[in-house]
């Protein structure tokens, strides 16, 4: 009875969430201004010919600092859970 | 644990041209698909292989923990540095002034379809390769630390 009514319910959220979603426009966006000007001028100011990399170094070279940074702490969160144990020094348990 | 002969043999083979793949990927960052993270992924996929087809302590004499740090910090530097090399050339943070007249990476391009230069793009190819070194540095520490404790198993 439970797994009827679960199952009945999550039908209906995704059944809801599906018919939303096919009223949005999907492949045919209705503001492409940003598109259009990167796609007409990311060659010309940046010398690069892979656009999507002159848009993350360059248009977004700040985001992508802080990805950088991000990955940088997540190899120092790493190494702390990884280190190794001093001389004499146990593991807490409780 | 250590693989039989033929698996670490094909190890040692792949290793190099993984390494040279990865250093493609990121050197051609702004010319085809990838960049610095991808490039480095792909560097630091050779550094799992072996570790995979060979113990911890045969892998940690060819690639060293100690300089893989360094090379992850070296890339974070080359990064700032280039980021910030552009408020001594009297422009903002992160921009790039090397792109249309700089001293290097400064042959222009023309616009749509063409054969691709190396020698373009200005700021772009640096920070590739500080991201590149930042990610193969980065992915390896992680991958010796996680995967240290594979060690030859003794028979009883």
């Amino acid at each position: 009875m439970r797994n009827v009514l679960f199952s009945a319910i999550l039908l209906l959220f995704f059944g809801g969430l599906l018919y939303l979603a096919a009223d949005l426009p999907f492949g045919d966006p209705l503001r492409t201004d940003m598109d259009d000007y990167f796609i007409r001028n990311a060659q010309a100011q940046t010398g690069a010919n892979n656009v999507v990399t002159s848009i993350v170094f360059d248009f977004r070279g700040f985001d992508t600092l802080g990805e950088a940074t991000v990955l940088f702490t997540a190899v120092l969160g790493v190494g702390m859970m990884f280190r190794k144990l001093k001389e004499g020094e146990e593991y807490e348990n409780d | 644990m250590k693989m039989t002969k033929i698996v670490r043999t094909t190890a040692d083979l792949f290793f190099p041209f993984c390494l040279v793949f990865g250093l493609y990927v990121v050197v051609h960052g702004h010319l085809t698909p990838g960049g610095g993270f991808q490039g480095g992924a792909v560097m630091a996929t050779g550094t799992a292989l072996l570790l995979v087809a060979r113990a911890y302590d045969d892998v940690t004499g060819r690639i060293r923990k100690g300089a893989m740090k360094v090379c992850e910090a070296a890339g974070l530097l080359i990064f700032l540095c280039a980021g910030f090399s552009g408020l001594f050339a009297g422009r903002p943070f992160m921009a790039n002034w090397l792109a249309p007249d700089g001293a290097l990476f400064r042959t222009s391009i023309a616009h749509g379809p063409n054969a691709g230069d190396l020698n373009t793009a200005g700021l772009l190819p640096l920070l590739n390769v500080g991201v590149g070194i930042e990610v193969l540095g980065g992915l390896t520490v992680i991958l010796l630390y996680m995967l240290s404790g594979i060690k030859e198993e003794k028979k009883k």
